[in-house]
C-alpha cells in the first residue's frame, strides 16, 4: 500500500476545504467526540425534520483522515432518512474494517484506502461514531 | 561509545519496515532490548523459574536470590542507601500511585498543598488529582518560562508552609527540559515538604544519584531502560517507607495474619503483595549492568548530542516548529516538533512508510500541549543505538513529507 492509497485526492480536498464546517443554528442533536489517544476532537450536529436529516455540520481539529471523514459524512447524511443513515453508517464501518469497496458509497469509497492502514482506521471512524451516537439519541432502540 | 557495537546487541534493529531499514526513534515510549537482557529473561524461564520467598527447594532459592540481587543492583544503579529502599512495581505510573495512595491519603489534610507544574506526564498529575479530591488537599502549579523551563520566581511564590509535597519530572517527555531537581528538592525541604522525582525519562538516560539529589521518592520504569515491560521501581527513603501503610494487601507482604487483622513484613516486602515480576526484576538488573558498562555519563552525552543535532537541523527547515529549551540549553534525548500543515498523525504515517518510527499525539501530557497552544506534536527520541546518520535520514524524510503534502494538497 502506498501513501497515495491513504491520502486520496478526494480526502485531501475535503481536508483542505471541509464541507459544512461550523455550527447549525438549531441542531436537533449535538455530539462531542474525542479520540483521547491522539487529541483529535469533533463536534457533530444534525438537524432533523420528521424522520429525515435535513442538515449536518461539524467542527473540530485533527488529522487529514478524521477531518475529511467528518466532512464527507456531513455531505452523505444530508437528505437521508434516519433509517438510510443507519444503513450508511454500517456500510462505512464495514468498508473501514476491510470489507472492500461498496460502489454505492460514492465519494466515501475514497476512505477505503484507510482500511489498509490499521492504526489510522480510528481516525476515519471518529465522526461515524458521532453519527452512531446521534442516531441512537434520535431513534432509541425499542424498549428504552 | 561504539554505537555500531551497541547496535549489534539489538536484534530487533536488523529488520526492514516497508522494505526500509528500521529507524527506531521512539525510545521515550519504550526502549529496545539488548541480547544480555533477552538472555537473562530466557535463562530465568528456561532454567530457574520458580516463585520467590516461599518454596523450600533449589529453584525457588535461586529465583529468590536473583530477585533480591536485582534489588541490590538497582539500588547501586541509582546510588540508593540500600536494597530496602527499592520497591519493585509495574512501572512509573504504579510507583507514583503508590505514593499518592499510601503516603498521600494518610498524610494530606484539607488545605494542604501538592505542588506540580504544567510539564508533568499524566502519570504524575492524575494520581495527585485523585488524592486531592479524596483528601481536600489543593494542587498548585509552578510556572514555566517561555522556553519551557521551571520559572524560579514561581518556586518561591508557590512553595510555602502549606506545601506537603513537590512532585516534579527530572526530564520532560515533550519539551526535553532537564529540571534542576536537586535545587527543587532542597526548596521543598526548606518549607518542610517531601519531594518526589519522576525519573521515567531521566534514569534511562543520565546518571541519577538519589543520595546526592536527596529526593524522598524516585519513580521509574524498566522498559524505557532496556529491561522488559511490567517492571518498575519506586525508590523511597527507608524511614519514610517504614512509616507508611501498605498500598496493596495480600500474600507475600504479611507477617502474621488472623481472620480479623494482620501485621506487615518489613520494607521493602511490605509493599510487594502477590507474586512479583521476578523475570522483570532480573532483566532490569541485566539492563543496569549493560548501561553501567557503557557508562551513564557516555549514555547521556550520546542521547543529548543526537537530540541537539536533530534540533539544529530541524530549525533549518522552514515550517518546522520545535519545542522546549533553545539549542544552548541542556536537553534530554528527544525533540518534539510540528511540520506546518501536516498533522502529526499524518506525518507519522508518512515517516512509517520510510521505516521511521516516531511518536505522534499528546504523549500522555495534554497540559503541556495546552500550554504550547497546540493540539498534538510529533516526537523523535533517541537512545544508545541511534546514530547521527539516522537523524540525517529523519531530516531528509521530513523534507520529503513536506514536499509530498505540499504536492498532494496542491
Amino acid at each position: 500500500m502506498s501513501l497515495d492509497d491513504l491520502f486520496r485526492e478526494v480526502i485531501l480536498d475535503h481536508y483542505k476545504n471541509p464541507h459544512h464546517f461550523g455550527e447549525l443554528p438549531d441542531p436537533t442533536v449535538s455530539i462531542h467526540l474525542k479520540n483521547p489517544s491522539c487529541g483529535d476532537s469533533i463536534d457533530l450536529q444534525l438537524k432533523t425534520e420528521g424522520d429525515r436529516v435535513v442538515d449536518a455540520a461539524f467542527r473540530g481539529q485533527g488529522c487529514s483522515i478524521s477531518m475529511a471523514s467528518a466532512s464527507m459524512l456531513t455531505d452523505a447524511v444530508r437528505g437521508k432518512t434516519i433509517e438510510e443513515a443507519e444503513r450508511l453508517l454500517v456500510a462505512v464501518q464495514e468498508m473501514l474494517r476491510g470489507a472492500g469497496v461498496d460502489p454505492r458509497l460514492g465519494d466515501l469509497t475514497a476512505l477505503e484506502g484507510v482500511s489498509h492502514f490499521p492504526v489510522r482506521v480510528k481516525c476515519a471512524l471518529l465522526a461515524w461514531e458521532g453519527l452512531d451516537k446521534s442516531l441512537r439519541k434520535l431513534h432509541p432502540p425499542a424498549g428504552k | 561509545m561504539d554505537t555500531q557495537a551497541v547496535r549489534r546487541d539489538f536484534p530487533i534493529l536488523r529488520q526492514l519496515v516497508h522494505g526500509k531499514p528500521l529507524v527506531y526513534l521512539d525510545s521515550a515510549a519504550t526502549s529496545q532490548k539488548p541480547e544480555p537482557v533477552l538472555r537473562a529473561l530466557d535463562e530465568y524461564y528456561r532454567t530457574y523459574n520458580a516463585n520467590v520467598h516461599r518454596g523450600v527447594h533449589v529453584l525457588s532459592e535461586l529465583a529468590t536470590e536473583r530477585y533480591e540481587a536485582a534489588r541490590a543492583r538497582v539500588a547501586r544503579f541509582i546510588h540508593a542507601p540500600g536494597p530496602e529502599s527499592i520497591l519493585f512495581v509495574r512501572n512509573t505510573t504504579e510507583a507514583i500511585n503508590l505514593v499518592a495512595y499510601a503516603w498521600g491519603r494518610a498524610h494530606l489534610r484539607p488545605g494542604d498543598e501538592v505542588v506540580l507544574n504544567p510539564m508533568e506526564h499524566h502519570s504524575n498529575l492524575i494520581p495527585w488529582q485523585l488524592t486531592a479530591r479524596a483528601t481536600g488537599a489543593h494542587l498548585r502549579f509552578l510556572d514555566l518560562t517561555p522556553t519551557g523551563e521551571i520559572d524560579w520566581n514561581s518556586v518561591d511564590r508557590v512553595l510555602g508552609p502549606r506545601t506537603r509535597l513537590l512532585a516534579v519530572t527530572q526530564v520532560s517527555n515533550v519539551l526535553g527540559t532537564i529540571n534542576p531537581v536537586a535545587e527543587l528538592v532542597a526548596a521543598a525541604h526548606r518549607v518542610g515538604a517531601l519531594a518526589l522525582v519522576d525519573g521515567a525519562q531521566s534514569v534511562p538516560h543520565m546518571p541519577v544519584d538519589v543520595t546526592a539529589l536527596d529526593c524522598d521518592f524516585l519513580a521509574f520504569s524498566g522498559h524505557k531502560m532496556l529491561a522488559s515491560m511490567g517492571i518498575g521501581v519506586l525508590y523511597g527513603k527507608p524511614d519514610i517507607l517504614a512509616e507508611m501503610d501498605p498500598f496493596f494487601g495480600g500474600g507475600e507482604m504479611i507477617d502474621e495474619v488472623t481472620l480479623e487483622s494482620a501485621t506487615w513484613k518489613e520494607i521493602p516486602w511490605k509493599f510487594e503483595a502477590g507474586t512479583p515480576n521476578v523475570a522483570g526484576a532480573i532483566s532490569l538488573a541485566a539492563a543496569c549492568n549493560y548501561l553501567d558498562q557503557l557508562g551513564m555519563a557516555q549514555v547521556q552525552e550520546h542521547g543529548s548530542s543526537l537530540a541537539h543535532y536533530a534540533l539544529a537541523q530541524m530549525q533549518q527547515i522552514p515550517g518546522v516548529e520545535v519545542y522546549g529549551p533553545p539549542a544552548d540549553r541542556p536537553r534530554g534525548a528527544l525533540v518534539a516538533f510540528n511540520v506546518r500543515g501536516i498533522h502529526p498523525h499524518d506525518l507519522s504515517t508518512i515517516l512509517d512508510q520510510e521505516g521511521i518510527a516516531i511518536r505522534a499525539g499528546h504523549h500522555c501530557a495534554q497540559p503541556i500541549h495546552q500550554w504550547l497552544h497546540i493540539p498534538a506534536s510529533a516526537r523523535a527520541s533517541f537512545y544508545i543505538y541511534n546514530t547521527p546518520a539516522e537523524v540525517d535520514y529523519l531530516i531528509a524524510a521530513l523534507q520529503r513529507a513536506k514536499e509530498y503534502f505540499a504536492h498532494v494538497l496542491g
